[in-house]
């Protein structure tokens, strides 16, 4: 038996004036995926990812989350039900600290976040859970440095750290890699590895290497569309997919 | 009726060219420059000044109040409003407030908390008749003149060279700099033209409005219900706004002196709720 | 959920953390200290005992835009409304029921300003959930002249512009009543603006307060992490209308008076500046600048009123062009500095 589809989109548009960032989609990422979506620059993946998570409402077409059709929900109720998402470019809170971040994300996910007279901390439950998820990522030693000093790799590992303590069905990954240093790429391929099996990842990603080490399918979106989907295997040999995307780079699977 | 029409036609003409500049530099750099009103206010003692200290004849008072109004606008851009464009708007405001309570203060301080009245040239006084209804000839003196600087404004956009520059700027200035418009300058030369507008405009008011101390603050409201309902993305957009504003205040304060300015502060803010780009622009909110 | 994160035994940096994070909400010294010096103030300047409770309505008012704009980050010109509204409600309260029993308790006049006050701020919050903070900046000074333009045409029930006259409240619970020295109305309003100040206090460090200083920081990312955006933002701007209103009933109150000048522009104006002055985004900033503006009005506008106004302009300038943050905003500036330095060594 196959496993369920966590999350479906069908015949989905997004036009942006004359552009068309995404151009009637069909798409199905079953429990426990590890799905990347790749292709060329402005091919539409971030927007593709925008529709999905609730940030930009589609022009025409739906969107499925386990089976209900979420099309017309906020990114606020999406995010309730399961799906997570982090940003290609970092979206963090500048003026808090890493650990009052993964604070607020988990009183959000467990619906404290109204709880007005306990000062922050006082679930000590909360604080534990994100104590680990910092320590898993390797940045419990700078809990209580203000976010927007950062470092631009530490901030990047904190913006995958915020996505995990949803707890999420579904995870979206808008090239959480990019631009960080080489033996922290590592780092976050590990973290992504030792996700739960049942949950549901798309990882975008622009390095091949990485991509194929970590995907079971991939998906190549050009222009807005669907151009191929296949298992890894299937897209490094697909010479059309060499040919508008890979170029002539040598891929090593 | 065709009278108080008249009337409220002139008045709105009046609020836009007091008011143009600041929904240029608005569209143009983002910047909300509250102050705008102090530059009208410049113009409009310039012009008391000149007039009852001097005896300059009103003609030459105009362009004398345009002149001092934007080299006081050059000068502020250059010294100190540059520093406030990548600032955040509730900077933007308290700086420019600020500037605000100094003119004030400086104005009261030298002319006194009275309103100001100057005596028009005998040519400008009286009423005529127009079109079947009775106008001061001072109106319709109004309406000539900022007629007459309508078109030339729009001229100006549409079919110079700087115009097709500035309007670039405004629709994006990303972009514009991409294509090697140096938008820092044309800035500086609209921030001081519409400083210079402000300060005619203020000018010509003398003989509609009153002039005390707190003008920049009163007329604020104004500018921003010309710049909310108007939008910034055109200038017909805040002409229409203006000419509006003037008739439904104008008729407001004869017909129903009670609710006039709630029916217009409502209306203010239920564009800005329903329309958030203004009631004549064009196009979806930026 | 399913992981029994209740039952194993946090860990040694767990526990640690939540050390730092709880002791962010302990009393400091320096807190206590002004709290302190202000209640110290009855005898130490027991012949500026008017002045010292307008301080206090005054810092209560900042302390409220600071909630809305410090914390959550909405941008208002028109919290003076709301002071006003409060003002009038609570004026009419005690103009109408006095002597009628216990509806002209100041207490439940406080409750009746700051309630009104809530109510107009709970339906016009919606209008600032959306749009830049430009079109909010208008939109709340366009409701504050709205509410201005009522204030000064309902004559039968506020006076317009010759105020609201007649307005005496009955004795505090019964017992003080307000007298010519501003005794009562001295630790009357500092007794309200502690109490209030402690709520707002729990708020801020709670998580909800932190909640609304990460949609000031990020709305995006707050609405994907599952967080009712705007819900935060009516509740913050509730709660703030309320403050405002109750600072606008002990105003009332306390000078026995109400005028349009209490929904005029420069209330707000004024008020924002305080805030700005002393550091918004730290509770104790409304209250350090209206210590200064009241200190400074009175000092410059002896001179000469202009004198007052052109210093208060050129502050305003100075500050935005030199001191972003203002007095408090500098203070943590330079004692992050000082931390960082020790704990480089
Ligand atoms: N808000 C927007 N308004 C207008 N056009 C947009 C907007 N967002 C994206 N686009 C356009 O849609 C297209 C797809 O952009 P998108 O960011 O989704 O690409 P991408 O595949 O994520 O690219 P990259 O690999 O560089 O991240 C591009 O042509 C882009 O310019
Ligand atoms: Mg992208």
């Amino acid at each position: 038996m196959s496993p369920k589809i966590l999350l479906e989109s069908r015949q989905l548009v997004k036009r942006f004036g004359g552009i068309l960032a995404t151009d009637h989609v069909d798409f199905q990422l079953p429990q426990g995926a590890r799905h990347a979506l790749i292709g060329p620059n402005g091919a539409g993946k971030t927007t593709f990812v925008n529709l999905l998570s609730g940030v930009l409402t589609p022009t025409s077409g739906e969107i499925f989350l386990d089976g209900v059709n979420v099309t017309g929900w906020s990114a606020r109720r999406r995010a309730h039900a399961g799906m997570a998402r982090t940003f290609q470019i970092n979206q963090l809170f500048a003026d808090l600290t890493p650990l009052e971040t993964l604070m607020l994300t988990i009183a959000e996910r467990e619906n404290a976040g109204w709880s007005w007279f306990r000062p922050v901390g006082s679930r000590s439950d909360f604080v534990d859970e994100a104590m680990s998820l910092l320590r898993q990522l390797g940045i419990e030693d700078i809990a209580h440095g203000r976010v927007g000093v950062l470092a631009y790799g530490k901030q990047r590992l904190l913006e995958i750290a915020v996505a995990l303590a949803q707890k999420p069905k579904v995870l979206l990954l808008d090239e959480p890699a990019a631009g960080v240093p080489e033996h922290e790429r590592e780092q976050i391929l590990d973290v992504v590895a030792a996700l739960p099996g049942d949950v549901a990842l798309i990882l975008i990603e622009h390095d091949m290497h990485l991509v194929f080490r970590f995907a079971k399918s991939i998906s190549v979106l050009v222009n807005g569309g669907l151009f191929v989907e296949g298992t890894p295997e299937e897209i490094a040999n697909d010479p059309r997919v060499r040919k508008v995307y890979l170029g002539e780079e040598e891929v090593n699977v | 009726m065709l009278t108080i029409l008249l009337d409220g036609i002139a008045y709105g003409m009046l609020l836009f060219i007091l008011a143009v500049g600041l929904c240029v530099t608005l569209g143009l750099m983002n910047f909300i420059n509250l102050a705008h009103g102090a530059f009208a206010m410049a113009g409009g003692y310039l012009t008391i000044t000149l007039m009852q200290q001097a005896g300059v004849p009103f003609l030459v008072c105009l362009p004398a109040a345009f002149i001092f109004a934007a080299v006081l606008g050059l000068l502020l851009e250059r010294t100190l409003y540059r520093h406030l464009y990548d600032k955040t708007h509730l900077d933007q405001v308290l700086f420019s407030i600020g500037l605000v309570f100094m003119a004030m203060a400086m104005v009261d301080y030298a002319y006194g908390a009275n309103q100001q009245i100057v005596n028009l040239p005998e040519y400008l006084t009286g009423r005529i008749n127009f079109l079947g209804a009775s106008i001061g000839v001072y109106r319709l003196f109004v309406i000539v003149i900022c007629s007459l600087l309508v078109i030339g404004l729009q001229l100006v956009l549409t079919q110079t060279r700087f115009g097709s520059r500035l309007r670039a700027a405004v629709d994006d200035g990303r972009v514009a700099r991409g294509m090697g418009i140096d938008v820092t300058r044309i800035f500086a030369i609209t921030f001081a033209v519409g400083s210079g507008l402000a300060g005619l405009g203020g000018a010509l008011g003398t003989g509609i409005i009153s002039f005390d101390p707190t003008f920049p603050l009163k007329y604020m409201i104004y500018f921003l219900i010309v710049i909310s309902v108007g939008g910034t993305t055109t200038i017909t957009g805040p002409f229409l706004a203006a000419i509006l504003l003037g008739v439904a205040d104008v008729a407001g304060k004869y017909y129903v002196p009670a609710v006039g300015g709630f029916i217009i502060y409502t209306i203010m803010v239920l564009v800005l709720i329903l329309r958030p780009q203004g009631l004549f622009a064009r196009g979806p909110a930026r | 959920m399913t992981d029994m994160t209740l039952s194993h035994q946090p860990s040694p940096e767990a526990v640690k953390a939540r050390a730092v994070l709880l002791g962010r909400s302990r009393w400091g010294i320096a807190e206590i200290a002004f709290w302190v010096i202000a209640a110290a103030c009855y005898f130490l300047l027991p012949t500026k005992l008017s002045l010292l409770s307008e301080i206090a309505i005054l810092g209560l008012l900042a302390l409220s835009i600071d909630l809305v704009l410090g914390y959550a980050g909405i941008v208002t010109l028109g919290q003076g409304a709301f002071f006003g509204i409060g003002a009038y409600a609570a004026g009419l309260a005690a103009k109408h029921g006095a002597g009628a029993g216990p509806w002209s308790d100041p207490l439940i006049g406080l409750f009746i300003g700051g309630g009104f006050a809530a109510l107009i701020g709970f339906l016009t919050s919606f209008l600032v959930l959306r749009g830049s903070d430009l079109t909010r900046l208008m939109v709340t000074l366009g409701v504050a002249l709205i509410v201005d333009e009522i204030v000064n045409q309902a004559k039968w029930l506020t006076g317009g512009s010759d105020g609201l006259q007649g307005v005496l409240p009955s004795p505090v619970l019964g017992i003080w009543d307000f007298d010519l020295f501003g005794r009562t109305a001295f630790i009357y309003s500092m007794s309200v603006l502690f109490v209030l100040f402690v709520i707002a206090r729990a708020i801020v460090k709670s998580p909800f307060g932190l909640s609304l200083q990460a949609i000031k920081g990020n709305p995006l990312r707050t609405r994907a992490i599952g967080m009712p955006v705007n819900g935060r933002l009516v509740a913050i701007y509730t709660i703030g209308s309320f403050y405002a209103g109750v600072a606008g009933a002990l105003a009332a109150q306390t000078t026995q008076f109400a005028s349009p000048d209490y929904v005029a522009f420069h209330r707000s104006a004024d008020a924002l500046l305080m805030l700005v002055f002393g550091g918004a985004g730290h509770l104790y900033g409304g209250l350090l600048g209206s210590i200064i503006f009241r200190t400074m009005q009175d000092v410059l506008g002896n001179i000469t009123p202009q004198y007052w106004q052109f210093w208060l302009g050129a502050t305003l300038v100075g500050l935005v062009l030199f001191v972003r943050g203002g007095i408090l905003g500098l203070l943590a500036g330079l004692r992050d500095r000082a931390t960082r330095n020790g704990g480089a060594k």
